[in-house]
């Protein structure tokens, strides 16, 4: 028989119970009369022998080892019944606790979806990915670097301990079928999908003799692409596409939300297909792995292999390998710069989950103390003290646990609507689930919860003073508690604090952010990504005359001011960062040498180089952007490819690199430019923009910037360049309003020119704030539900505090006390427990300042000025709540009061 | 009528397996036969025999089962399990040896004990 069983029939076993002990009895009174003895004496005699019937029966209850299941049982209908009879403290106590549970469970399914499960992929602790790093010239400041195609191979055949995958980024336009469609690449080794162990939704994946040149040109669609571009049809397997003009057969689609990294690729084509030139040198390290450790294989002995294999290139090929290694890591997913966020959250809500169980703890307590004569009489009867802590637990654990199921409820139902609001993508959002791991979760917390309210009145539960306790119930110990009671408030206090004051430092920083010069003006202007025509990318002659054609197009249309092409953009993701060095006249003349494809003056090779970002522009941009000019000139129309290579560089660089010289005229060696010498005539300087938005910029590690004119780029920079143009529109409309117009103009002669990504300065620039201003938000919402419990807290104190007190209260008013000081009575009480909270909030607040110092971008140490606006605010709230109950006190009839003893 | 010893700790289990190993038999009966096959020198608690029978049912070593007697009426009937008789081995021979080991103790001569 199982615990349940024995449980479930617990009735039936008690009536056995009863009918083997009458038996055990009735045969001993039966052989005692067969012996002589008397009828009654007989009785007596049995009975004296097996002791009291109900000590046996306990012993063997105890026996059948149910015991404290029992027990659990028998409190658990108890709670249930004292919960029933106080439906108001139930319905309190419960949202309270549900609230305050949901939302941290909520917080918790995102941290756990987001940061905490594994890769959705089949064993994933045996997926790696190789970097590349190389000893030479600058090494650290490139970090980890992808693999070069070559190597790649080499390494895919060569090695016996991982399974190896390449892939590689790229984008392109899909003219057919449909309307034009710029798509996101993932050209992928044929073994992609077997090494991550995902099957595709249907059709094939490709075969090993399509990832070689001259292969058929075969596709696998990805989910999302399928669904748009092909309605989600079958049929679509077996049809063909046209991508940058070469038709494709598709032959499988990806299933729903692959991602092997980053984004979730539109379409897949064979690695080995690509014929570009690029992929056949060593120097160059574009192509990103994914491996599958073999069985019995570790990370160490693929590390080992892979060691060998880097020395083995390196002597191999002399030129590009030399010093290059190779790392093996374990594959993680891709969460940006989202954690910091989430955990922060995770962390506030915490805080109002905590000051919930302060505050049902202090109502659980006021209740304890009024059935302390309950208490006292089980007791008296016979009950252990651990029996009776066990029952103020299981009553909490019940209220814990009927607030989690509601909690968990409200996190089922509130987790779309808040990932709605979430700002921008939230990666691996779909992995955020209410699963068994979130429901350990709720369990947990809510078990933790019940624990942390049901503590304090348990272990008050009465010993010492039974007597006492029985004789004078209520109120002769009212004043014991007194001091827990302050306990909750100030704890609820210090807890609302610590969460007023970080929302008022994020508000603070957020208007300082909001403040700030973006360093363009953001008014009026319309950014978009461009991608020309499949068939002007064939010619860097056409390339050109393209763009030409796209800016003066749209230059006629109405609304249109200037207009310019650019690559990067300011507060949007992608930045290109070089080295640059102001020793230009050296490395001109001096002899260097080829290290790592790039030619390096041997002066240089120890050096740290400064970096700066850098934004290809055509003359207009600065015009568009409403940028100031501090001296020299902008680009013009003379800045081509047979005039001296030029740049403008902004007054961050123009003060690190030349301090309160003129910067114009001097020249800047930037060695990874790859045209014009390396070697760069400063003909302007501009004033600096916040290029990694409002909050983030101050405190980047890149700043300086460094401008290059679109006109200056050699015909080899042409095609790969064009892929990552944008263009910078300025308007005298709402900007917005002209992108109809805007499309239909430069849609081109095939009508296959796509513009996509639209977005306005002043969305790009409000976005850079939007994790801040989140935040705010939550914290905020946060901060406004402490501060509400707090005061009912509070309040609810007060009231029992100040009804414990009646009496004497009646005496006071009797005696001539007036009004004032009857109420001051019991502020003054009220007072004391805040401004220990207060105190208390406010060591931690400082503390809680710290971490958002560090994990927000572009917070501002504000706490002093939070303090001032929060605190008052906070007392406000608390005498507020306290002065109900104060003045219900003040207004005691003493008659009525002194009867009531 | 001879004095009446109360059994050590922990050998009640034992000669209730013992006695329940003979073939089926209820706790009535059990307590009988311990004082009868003991000469009356056992006191055998009754209070504790049906504590002590519940136990051993709970830890599998006996099985309990309701039938008539002779004499028509329903009683508990406890019979000894699998494992309850490789049990009742273990501690049977456990006991003997300690009994031995405790006899031949009391068995020393005065002069061997220096």
């Amino acid at each position: 028989m199982s615990w349940l069983e024995r449980l479930l029939r617990r009735e039936k076993m008690e009536q056995q119970l009863d009918k083997e002990l009458q038996f055990h009895l009735e045969n001993h009174v039966a052989e005692l009369m067969r012996s002589g003895v008397a009828g009654p004496e007989a009785r007596r005699r049995a009975r004296l022998a097996i002791g009291w019937p109900e000590e046996v029966k306990e012993e063997c209850r105890d026996a059948r080892g149910t015991r404290w299941l029992e027990d659990a049982w028998q409190d658990f209908r108890y709670a249930l019944r004292t919960l029933r009879h106080k439906p108001g403290f139930a319905a309190v106590a419960l949202l309270t606790l549900g609230l305050g549970i949901g939302a941290t469970t909520m917080m918790f399914t995102l941290v756990d979806g987001v940061l905490l499960k594994p890769l959705p992929f089949p064993e994933p602790d045996k997926l790696v990915t190789l970097h590349g790093a190389s000893s030479g010239w600058n090494a650290e400041a490139f970090g980890k670097q992808n693999l070069a195609y070559l190597d790649f191979l080499d390494l895919q055949r060569t090695s016996t301990c991982i399974d190896l995958a390449g892939a590689l980024y790229d984008n392109g336009t899909v003219s057919e079928p449909g309307p034009p469609e710029y798509a996101d690449l993932l050209q992928i080794s044929s073994n992609l999908f077997s090494v991550v162990r995902v099957p595709l939704l249907m059709g094939r994946v490709f075969a090993p003799e399509e990832d070689k040149t001259g292969g058929i040109p075969v596709a696998i669609l990805g989910y999302s692409f399928w669904q748009r571009h092909f309605g989600g049809r079958p049929e679509a397997v077996g049809s063909s596409l046209v991508l940058d003009l070469k038709r494709y057969s598709i032959v499988g689609v990806a299933p729903a939300g692959f991602r092997p990294y980053g984004n979730e690729p539109d379409i897949y084509t064979p690695l080995g297909q690509n014929t570009g030139a690029f992929l056949q040198r060593r120097a160059i390290h574009p192509i990103y792995t994914l491996g599958r450790l073999r069985a019995g294989q570790s990370i160490n002995e693929a590390q080992a292999e892979m060691s060998l294999a880097g020395r083995q290139l390196a002597e191999a090929y002399k030129d590009t390998n030399a010093g290059r290694t190779f790392t093996v890591a374990q594959l993680r997913p891709e969460t940006g710069d989202v954690k910091s966020t989430l955990w922060l959250l995770l962390g506030a809500v915490t805080l109002v989950l905590l000051v919930a169980c302060a505050n049902v703890a202090s109502l659980l307590l006021a209740r304890a103390i009024s059935r302390e004569r309950e208490l006292a009489m089980r007791v008296a009867l016979g009950a252990t003290r651990s029996r009776l802590v066990r029952q103020c637990l299981t009553e909490s654990a019940v209220l814990g646990l009927s607030g989690g199921v509601l909690g968990v409820l409200l996190a089922a139902v509130g987790l779309r609507p808040f990932l709605a609001l979430w700002p921008g993508e939230l990666p691996r959002a779909e992995e955020a689930q209410l699963d068994w791991r979130v429901l350990l979760f709720a369990v947990g917390a809510s078990l933790m919860c019940g624990f942390l309210f049901g503590a304090a009145p348990a272990l008050r539960a009465p010993f010492k003073n039974i007597e006492q306790a029985l004789r004078t119930g209520m109120r002769g110990v009212a004043g014991g508690s007194h001091r827990l009671h302050g306990v909750f408030v100030a704890s609820e206090v210090a807890l609302a604090v610590i969460l007023l004051v970080s929302a008022g430092m994020l508000g603070r920083t957020l208007l300082h952010l909001a403040s700030l010069d973006p360093g363009v003006n953001i008014h009026n202007v319309l950014v978009a990504r461009m991608a020309l025509s499949p068939v002007t990318l064939t010619d860097p002659g056409k390339t050109r005359a393209a763009w030409k054609d796209v800016l003066d197009r749209a230059r006629q249309l109405p609304g249109v001011q200037s207009i310019a092409t650019v690559d990067t953009f300011p507060m949007r993701e992608g930045f290109n960062k070089l080295a640059y060095s102001t020793n230009a006249e050296v490395s001109d003349t001096a002899p260097g040498e080829m290290v790592d494809g790039r030619l390096v003056h041997r002066a240089r090779r120890e050096e740290k180089l400064p970096f700066a970002l850098l934004t290809c522009v055509s003359p207009d941009y600065f015009k568009v952007m409403g940028m100031r000019l501090r001296r020299g000139r902008f680009f013009d129309n003379h800045d081509t490819l047979d005039h001296t290579p030029v740049i403008i560089v902004d007054e961050v660089l123009a003060q690190s690199a030349f301090g309160t010289d003129d910067a114009t005229g001097k020249r800047l060696w930037i060695p990874d430019m790859g045209y014009g010498g390396n070697v760069f005539q400063i003909v302007g300087v501009v004033n600096h923009v916040r290029h990694w938005g409002l909050g983030a910029d101050d405190q980047a590690e890149i700043r300086a910037q460094i401008y290059s004119p679109f006109s200056q780029l050699p015909d080899n920079f042409m095609h790969r360049w064009s892929q990552l143009m944008s263009l910078a529109v300025r308007t005298n409309v709402n900007p917005l309003s002209i992108v109809g117009a805007l499309r239909n103009e430069l849609k081109g002669a095939a009508g296959d020119q796509v513009l996509y990504e639209v977005r306005t300065m002043e969305q790009l620039a409000s976005d850079s704030l939007a994790s801040q201003r989140f935040l705010l938000l939550l914290f905020g919402i946060f901060a406004g539900v402490a501060l509400l419990l707090a005061c009912v807290g509070i309040y609810g104190v007060l009231a029992y505090l100040t009804g414990q007190r009646i009496p004497e209260m009646g005496v006071r008013i009797a005696l001539g006390a007036r009004t004032r000081d009857v109420m001051w009575l019991v502020l003054r009480q009220s007072l004391s427990m805040i401004v220990v909270g207060v105190a208390l909030g406010t060591a931690a607040a400082l503390a809680a300042e710290r971490i958002l110092l560090r994990y927000v971008s572009g917070m501002q140490p504000s706490a002093a000025i939070s303090f001032a606006v929060m605190i008052p605010l906070l007392f406000a709230a608390a005498l507020l709540a306290s002065f109900v109950p104060a003045r219900r006190a003040s207004r005691i009839d003493p008659v009525a009061a002194l009867r009531q003893d | 009528m001879n004095p009446k010893y109360d059994l050590p700790q922990g050998t009640l289990d034992l000669l209730i397996l013992k006695v329940a190993a003979l073939g089926p038999v209820h706790g009535y009966a059990i307590a009988q036969r311990l004082e009868q096959v003991s000469k009356h020198v056992v006191q055998v608690p009754q209070g504790s025999l049906y504590p002590a029978l519940h136990r051993l049912e709970n830890r599998g070593l006996l099985a309990a089962e309701w039938k008539e007697t002779e004499t028509g009426r329903e009683a508990k009937f406890y019979r000894l399990t699998r494992k309850g008789r490789a049990q009742l081995g273990a501690e049977a021979d456990g006991w003997a040896r300690l009994t031995e080991a405790v006899a031949l103790i009391l068995k020393m001569s005065e002069g061997g004990a220096e």
